[in-house]
Order: C-alpha cells, then sequence, then structure tokens
C-alpha cells in the first residue's frame, strides 16, 4: 500500500506518493531525477549517498524516506546559487579535489554538514567529518586541501 | 531488493506497544535502521510490517539524577556524543561514540537500535556493562528492567519477547575514584572493532586498592560478555603493572571468538589479553585521578 510522503528538497516542497520500503535515494534519483547523488555501495559504507537532511549528514541509502517525512533535503544540486558555484565546490575546483566525481557530491554535503556545526574544523576535525567517505581515486589530500581553504576564508560565500 | 511491507510510524510509546502486540512476530521495529535496512535489502529480514518509532518523542532524552542518567532508546549516538552529561566518569560514552562507525550513521542511528541488533561487535554493549548500567523494556502487559548483561542472549538475539520494546537505558551513578575507558581494535577507522574492551575500575581511595571492577569484551564472544574471573583477579587487590596483566591472561582465556574476515579465534584471543592490559592500565591511572 503507497503513501504520501512531504519532502522539501532544496527548498521545494513535494508530495510524493510512493512504496514504504523506498529508500531516499530512491526517491532523490529515481522520483525525482536528482542524480547528483551517488548510489555507491547500498550499504552505508562509503558515502556517495550522503545528503543533509534537517542540518544533518546521512546516509540516503540508509534511510527510509517515510522517516524523513516532513524534513527538508539538501542535495548537491542545491549548492550552488544560479551560476554561482558554493565556496566548498570552488575550492573542490582548484584544488584538483575532483578526479572521478563519484565520491565528489557526497564529499560537499558531508563537508558542508561539518562547517555549519563548526566553522573552524582543525585538520583532524576535517579528516573526522568525512572519514565516512572513500574516494577510490585516493585524492583524499587534496579534498582535505580544498576544505581547509575555505575554513581560512580564501572562498566567499555567494550572496 | 527490500521485499514490501506495511509502515506504521505511531506516535506514542502506546499506540506502538499495540501494534507490537497486534503484529508479533509478523513486524520489525525500526528505529534508525542503520543495520536493519542493510539486513532487509539483503533479504536476511523480510517482515510484513514494519513499525518506525523513531519519531516517538517520549523515548528521545537524555535525563540526569540522583540515581543516575537516563537514555531514552531512540537517542542518536551523535546526541549521545555531544551530550554535556558525557563528562567525568560518563565520558567513556562520548569516546565510544565518537569511534562507532561515521558521522553520517550516527547522526540517524540510536543507541536503542544498536543494542536491539545485538551484533557481538557492538560498541556500547561492552561500555554500558563496564557502567553496570540496566535496561527497561515495555509491552502492552507492563514493564521490565534488567542488567544489560542478561538483554544479550545469542548472536544478534536479545531477551525481548516479539511484543516487547526496549525503552531506556539507565546508567547508575559512577562511584568515586572510578576510571572508565573503552578500547576499540579495528583496521580501519569507523569500522566494527574486531576486538572491543571496557574497562571500569574503582580504588578504595587514593591508595591504589581495587575496590570494585568491571571488564566487558566486544566481538569475543556469540555477545559482548563480562570478563568475571578476570575481573577476580584484580577486585580487593593492590593494583599492579603484574596483576593487570594477568586479569589480561585470564580475560583472553574467557574469551570464545569466532573466526571471520576480520581475524582469527586466535588472533581475537591475543588482542583481548593486550588490551584488557592496556585499557586497565588507563582505567586505574584515570581511577587515581578521579
Amino acid at each position: 500500500m503507497k503513501k504520501v510522503v512531504k519532502l522539501t528538497v532544496n527548498g521545494q516542497a513535494y508530495d510524493l506518493y510512493i512504496k514504504p520500503k523506498t529508500l531516499l535515494i530512491e526517491v532523490l534519483r529515481d522520483h525525482l531525477g536528482l542524480t547528483g547523488t551517488k548510489r555507491g555501495c547500498n550499504t552505508g559504507s562509503c558515502g556517495a549517498c550522503a545528503v543533509i537532511l534537517d542540518g544533518m549528514a546521512v546516509k540516503s541509502c540508509s534511510v527510509l524516506a517515510l522517516q524523513a517525512d516532513g524534513g527538508e533535503v539538501m542535495t548537491v544540486e542545491g549548492l550552488a546559487i544560479g551560476a554561482e558555484l558554493h565556496p566548498l565546490q570552488k575550492a573542490f575546483l582548484d584544488h584538483g579535489a575532483v578526479q572521478c566525481g563519484f565520491c565528489t557530491s557526497g564529499m560537499l554535503m558531508s563537508s558542508k554538514a561539518l562547517l555549519d556545526e563548526n566553522p573552524n574544523p582543525d585538520k583532524q576535525q576535517i579528516k573526522e567529518g568525512i572519514d565516512g567517505h572513500i574516494c577510490r581515486c585516493t585524492g583524499y589530500n587534496s579534498i582535505v586541501r580544498a576544505i581547509t581553504d575555505v575554513v581560512k576564508g580564501e572562498y566567499k560565500e555567494a550572496k | 531488493m527490500i521485499r514490501d511491507f506495511e509502515y506504521f510510524a505511531p506516535k506514542t510509546l502506546d499506540e506502538a506497544l499495540t501494534l507490537l502486540d497486534k503484529y508479533r512476530d509478523e513486524c520489525k521495529v525500526i528505529a534508525g535502521g542503520q543495520s536493519l535496512i542493510i539486513l532487509m535489502r539483503q533479504g536476511l529480514v523480510a517482515p510484513k510490517y514494519v513499525i518506525d518509532i523513531k519519531r516517538i518523542s517520549e523515548l528521545n532524552y537524555i535525563s540526569t539524577g540522583k540515581d543516575g542518567v537516563k537514555i531514552g532508546a531512540v537517542t542518536t549516538h551523535r546526541a549521545i556524543e555531544k551530550s554535556p552529561v558525557m563528562k567525568n566518569g560518563l565520558s567513556v560514552l562520548a569516546d565510544m561514540e565518537k569511534r562507532l562507525s561515521y558521522i553520517e550513521t550516527r547522526n540517524w542511528g540510536t543507541i536503542g537500535g544498536n543494542l536491539c541488533n545485538a551484533d557481538p561487535a557492538g560498541d556500547p554493549a561492552p561500555v554500558l556493562m563496564a557502567l553496570k548500567a540496566s535496561v527497561k523494556t515495555a509491552s502492552v502487559s507492563g514493564g521490565k528492567e534488567m542488567p544489560i548483561e542478561d538483554f544479550f542472549v545469542d548472536f544478534f538475539k536479545t531477551a525481548l519477547e516479539p511484543t516487547e520494546l526496549l525503552t531506556e537505558i539507565q546508567i547508575p551513578p559512577v562511584p568515586p575514584h572510578t576510571g572508565t575507558v573503552y578500547k576499540k581494535f579495528n583496521i580501519i577507522e569507523g569500522h566494527a572493532a574486531i576486538v572491543g574492551v571496557a574497562f571500569s575500575i574503582t580504588l578504595q581511595s587514593g591508595d591504589g586498592v581495587c575496590d570494585n571492577v568491571r571488564i566487558a569484551l566486544g566481538a569475543s564472544a556469540t555477545t559482548a560478555i563480562r570478563a568475571e574471573k578476570a575481573e577476580e583477579v584484580l577486585r580487593g587487590k593492590k593494583v599492579t603493572d603484574a596483576l593487570i596483566k594477568k586479569a589480561g591472561q585470564t580475560a583472553s582465556g574467557e574469551a570464545d571468538p569466532i573466526s571471520d574476515i576480520s581475524a582469527s579465534d586466535e588472533y581475537r584471543r591475543e588482542l583481548v589479553r593486550i588490551m584488557v592490559a592496556r585499557a586497565g592500565n588507563e582505567a586505574f591511572a584515570r581511577a587515581k585521578q578521579a
């Protein structure tokens, strides 16, 4: 029996008619077409599917969409404002922190959640903030450098 | 592929217990679902009905009083990790949570869900055993309380009846001169413990004589267990390096671990020996300052 789930995704409100077994990632990718969120391991191990739900980073492959009912979701598509990239996106580009790109959206969302909670993390805290993410291009150092530069204020927030 | 199920999200504990009483073995309770959803996707668990308790606010709290700290079953790992209550004698809980899986999992996963999953490698169980915690359960016909040791029956099996729900974890006040430490051995940060050791020692005073001690092992048997013979090595004695080493040796004999992809049973026993001693030394140092 299908149920209605109300979600606000990147500022837009949706009422979706879904089977209870539908996962948050399936709503985002398959129902709403927001394919920036990646489906990786599907077991909560790789972090590619991370999104921000009510201000917290979660793994969208491990959350039933109905459990997010009434919630606000931000995906990687919600980071840029118009054509203006988010400071983290700019920093990732400048530092070559994007190689194949598969881990990037998850890395960006967890980095954003980290900085929203603690605007001045040290290097260890940055590493802990993204330790639930696997980058098989092994570009971790450039990712940490990119986040560090945003923390230092080298990239301004878009207005 | 997850099998279809019917979904209920009761708003109160009473509603949840009524549903549980109605569907019993045919239903599964979901809190954060950080383990359950994986098992459902693998087809290992295929309930007809799912009862979601995550939003029952009367089960989401951390409270303190003169009888200790009480944690509601659906309190998230992250809430415990960041709670100002988890300091002094209870800082071990925050230390443990910080090393439990990843931030994303801790943001959504709950302490009650973790305990009910009864994975012998779970981090909270040994720490709660060392802290002498008990758990409270509820059903339509009433409630029960039991020491947390009695909650774990076997590999992924708890003492919960099909109509029962875990509602609360209770941690009694930590006595003076107590130090508690959790040591987790894993290769990759965020992964499950290959062996976990929780060690809590209470000294009679600053004289270094062990008044009481509780040692609990994770991933060392079919459930988290107390190493009671190892505790006897120390109880009532003046604590020395040699005695702590002996406790490690004894604990190693009490462990009955499995061999799996992470480690052989022999390797795990050796880890227990070493990590009990390391945890013991740190707990002793903490106790002297507490």
